[in-house]
C-alpha cells in the first residue's frame, strides 16, 4: 500500500512539473488570442488593451500562473477565449469519450493478444510462425493514418458503420439501450483502428513472454505431471509471464493516447484529440494547456492502474523484495 | 524474420528510396507544382504497346486525354493519335533553368503521362510523390538525428557526472516523458506561428519533433555510460591523469554507438510518421509544397477517399519503408544487442 501511495504521489509531481513546464511554454509563445484581433480595423488598441487586462494577460509570469492555480482550485482550468467559457466545462466530456475509446481499445486489443500471443508462441510449424510474423510485421508497418483511413472507406463503402462521430441524429430520442447501442456502433470503427494500431507490439511482446516461461524447468515439470496443456498455459504459465506484460500496459498506454489523437481527429470522434486541433488552429492557449494537462492525468492514473495491478500480480512488490 | 538478409534487405530498399527522392527533379516528369485544371484526378495514365490495328509497338505509347470526364467520371482517350513515352527529355526553358530541365521520361504536349494519376488540381501524383520524399524521409532522418544528439549528451552527461546534474536531467526526462508524446509534439507546434513558408515549416517540424523526443534516448544512453564509467580499463585511465573528455571520446562514447544506431532505426519510422502526420492536419509542411502528409490530406473528403484510390499513393508508400526501417532495426537488435541495457 505505502508502495502505491509513493507512486500516486509521484504522479502528482508529474502532473505539477507538466502543469508548470506547458504553462511556461504557453505563455513564452509569442503572441495570444487577441493578436489576431489587431487586424481587425474595427478593434480599437485602447479595447484590445481592456480585453488583455481583463483576462489578466498583462500580469508578469509568476502571477498568471498562479491566478490559474487558483482558477484550477476553482475547478475552472483557466479560460477559453474561442468558446468564451471555462476550460474545464468544455474538457470533462471530451476526455470522457477519449477514455470511453482509449478504455475500450485496450481491453479488446488484450483480450485478443493474449490468445494470440500464447498461441504464437506454442506453435511448433516453422512455416505457420513465419507466417504469423510476416502478417504482425506488416500490420505494424502500416501507418495508423492509413489503417484509420481505411477503416473510414470500409464504412463509407459497405454502410455497415456510421462514419465518423459519436452520436446518430436523434440519439436523444433513443430509449436508454437504444443510445448504447448506438454509441457502440459508432465506437467500433475507431475503436478497431486503435486495436489494428497496437496489436502487433502487444502481440509480439505477449509471446516474447510465455516463449522465455514456456522453456522454464517448472512447466516442464507440470507437463509432465500430466495436466492438461490448457491448464499449464492458464494457471501456470500465464501468471508467471504476467509481470512483464503488466509494465507492457503502462508503457503501451502513452503510445495509445497519442495514437488516439490521430484517429480521433480522422473520424471525428468528439474526443481530446478534435478540440486539440481546434485550440491549436485559434490559438486558444489556455484550452490547449487545458488538454495537454488532460491527457497527461489520463495517462498518469493509467500507470497507477498499471501499479496496483502490478502489485496485485506479483508478491515480490508487496513484501517490498525487489 | 531472418536477421543477416533483413539488413542487407532494408538497407538496399532505403538507399534506393531516399536516392530517388534525392533525383526527384530528373525522375519525376514533371514539376510538383504543375497544375492542368482540365484534368482534375485523372486516373493512371495507360501506357499501351498495342495500337488499335493490332500492330505491337516497341517503343510504348499513350494517348492524349478527353478535356473533360465522360458519363463514368473517367477521361476518355483521343485514340487518333499516339504520343510515344520519350526518355531523357528537356522541358521548356525557364528562368532558373535556361536549357530546360532533363527529365527521365515523358511525353510530347498535348499528351500527359500520370503514372499515378493526378490529384484535384491536375497535378501529377508520381512528380509530388518524389517531391514529398525529399521532405518526409528527410525531416524523419535530420529529427532523428538532432533527437539522438541532444538525448546522446544529455545522457552522457548525467550519467558520467551523476549527482545533481544527473537528479535533474532524469527528472526533466521523467516530466517528458510523464506526456503523450503526440500530445507533447502538438502543445510544442501550438506555440509557434500557424502559416510559416514550407522551407520554415520543415525546419520547425525536425527541431519540435528532434527536440521533444530526446527524453528516451538520454535514459538508454545514461544507463549504458553508468556501467561504462566503472569499469576496470576506464578506472585504470582515469588513474593514468586521463582527463574527462578523454575518458569520454576514447572509452565511454564508443560503448553508446551500437545503442544509437539501433535506436535511429526505431526512431526514424516514428518521425516520419510524426511529420506526416502533422502536415496531414495542417500543422506542417503546407500546400503546394509536396509532402506525404500533406498529400494524403485529401482523403478526408469523403468523395476523394471513396473514389481514387491512387490518392492513397503516399500512405502504401510509407509501409516499404517502414518495413525496411524495422527489418533493419531487428537486424541491428540482433548484431549489437537489445536497444535497452
Amino acid at each position: 500500500m505505502a508502495w502505491l501511495a509513493r507512486r500516486a504521489l509521484h504522479g502528482l509531481f508529474l502532473l505539477l512539473a507538466v502543469s508548470i513546464l506547458s504553462f511556461a511554454l504557453v505563455e513564452l509563445a509569442p503572441g495570444d488570442f487577441f493578436a489576431e484581433m489587431r487586424l481587425d480595423p474595427r478593434v480599437s488598441e485602447a479595447t484590445l488593451r481592456a480585453l488583455r487586462a481583463r483576462h489578466g494577460l498583462d500580469r508578469p509570469l509568476p502571477e498568471r500562473y498562479l491566478r490559474w492555480v487558483a482558477s484550477l482550485a476553482r475547478g475552472e482550468l483557466g479560460y477559453s477565449f474561442a468558446y468564451g467559457s471555462p476550460v474545464a466545462p468544455l474538457l470533462w466530456p471530451r476526455a470522457r469519450n477519449t477514455l470511453l475509446l482509449t478504455a475500450t481499445a485496450t481491453a479488446v486489443a488484450w483480450a485478443l493478444a493474449i490468445p494470440i500471443g500464447t498461441w504464437w508462441a506454442t506453435l511448433r510449424g516453422r512455416a505457420a510462425r513465419h507466417l504469423l510474423g510476416g502478417l504482425f510485421a506488416l500490420l505494424l508497418a502500416l501507418p495508423d493514418i492509413v489503417l484509420a483511413l481505411a477503416l473510414l472507406l470500409l464504412a463509407v463503402r459497405t454502410g455497415w458503420f456510421p462514419a465518423g462521430g459519436m452520436v446518430s441524429l436523434g440519439h436523444e430520442q433513443l430509449s436508454w439501450s437504444g443510445r448504447v447501442q448506438d454509441v457502440v456502433r459508432h465506437l467500433a470503427l475507431p475503436a478497431a483502428a486503435l486495436v489494428l494500431a497496437v496489436l502487433p507490439v502487444l502481440v509480439r511482446h505477449v509471446r516474447a513472454s510465455m516463449a522465455a516461461v514456456l522453456d522454464a524447468p517448472f512447466v516442464r515439470a507440470a507437463r509432465g505431471h500430466g495436466l492438461s496443456e490448457t491448464r499449464v498455459l492458464l494457471s501456470h504459465a500465464l501468471p508467471a509471464a504476467a509481470n512483464p506484460l503488466i509494465s507492457l500496459f503502462g508503457l503501451s498506454l502513452a503510445g495509445l493516447l497519442s495514437m488516439s489523437l490521430l484517429v480521433e481527429v480522422v473520424m471525428s470522434w468528439p474526443g481530446l484529440g478534435p478540440l486539440l486541433l481546434e485550440a491549436i488552429l485559434a490559438r486558444d492557449f489556455y484550452l490547449v494547456l487545458g488538454l495537454v494537462l488532460a491527457s497527461t492525468f489520463l495517462l498518469v492514473a493509467g500507470n497507477l492502474l498499471a501499479d496496483a495491478l502490478l502489485l496485485a500480480a506479483d508478491p515480490r512488490i508487496r513484501t517490498g523484495a525487489r | 524474420m531472418r536477421p543477416r538478409g533483413g539488413m542487407a534487405l532494408g538497407l538496399a530498399l532505403l538507399a534506393t528510396v531516399h536516392l530517388a527522392a534525392l533525383g526527384a527533379s530528373f525522375l519525376a516528369p514533371y514539376a510538383p507544382g504543375r497544375q492542368n485544371r482540365t484534368l482534375p484526378y485523372a486516373s493512371p495514365t495507360r501506357v499501351h504497346v498495342v495500337d488499335g490495328a493490332g500492330h505491337v509497338h516497341l517503343r510504348p505509347f499513350v494517348h492524349a486525354l478527353s478535356e473533360a470526364p465522360g458519363p463514368g467520371g473517367a477521361y476518355e482517350e483521343d485514340r487518333s493519335r499516339a504520343f510515344p513515352v520519350r526518355f531523357l527529355v528537356r522541358d521548356e526553358p525557364e528562368p532558373r533553368a535556361p536549357e530546360g530541365r532533363l527529365h527521365l521520361f515523358g511525353v510530347e504536349e498535348p499528351a500527359r503521362i500520370f503514372l499515378l494519376g493526378t490529384d484535384g488540381f491536375g497535378r501529377d501524383q508520381l512528380s509530388r510523390l518524389l517531391h514529398g520524399a525529399q521532405i518526409s524521409l528527410f525531416a524523419g532522418l535530420l529529427a532523428t538525428v538532432l533527437s539522438l544528439a541532444t538525448g546522446w549528451l544529455l545522457g552522457t552527461l548525467a550519467g558520467f557526472y551523476g549527482r545533481w546534474l544527473d537528479g535533474i536531467v532524469m527528472r526533466a526526462a521523467e516530466v517528458f516523458l510523464a506526456l503523450p508524446w503526440l500530445y507533447l509534439l502538438f502543445a510544442v507546434r501550438a506555440v509557434l506561428p500557424l502559416h510559416v513558408s514550407a522551407g520554415q515549416a520543415f525546419l520547425m517540424l525536425v527541431l519540435v519533433i528532434g527536440l521533444v523526443d530526446w527524453a528516451r534516448p538520454a535514459r538508454l544512453v545514461r544507463g549504458v555510460v553508468l556501467s561504462a564509467r566503472e569499469r576496470n580499463y576506464v578506472l585504470a585511465a582515469r588513474g593514468f591523469g586521463a582527463s574527462d573528455l578523454y575518458l569520454i571520446r576514447r572509452h565511454i562514447a564508443p560503448q553508446t554507438f551500437g545503442l544509437l544506431l539501433t535506436q535511429a532505426a526505431l526512431l526514424v519510422p516514428q518521425y516520419i510518421l510524426a511529420e506526416v502526420t502533422l502536415s496531414f492536419l495542417g500543422l506542417g509542411v503546407s500546400e503546394p509544397v509536396p509532402s506525404w502528409g500533406n498529400m494524403l490530406a485529401a482523403l478526408q473528403r469523403y468523395n476523394v477517399l471513396a473514389s481514387y484510390w491512387w490518392m492513397w499513393a503516399p500512405g502504401l508508400a510509407l509501409v516499404p519503408v517502414f518495413l525496411a526501417y524495422f527489418s533493419l532495426s531487428e537486424a541491428l537488435h540482433a548484431r549489437v544487442g537489445p536497444a535497452s541495457p
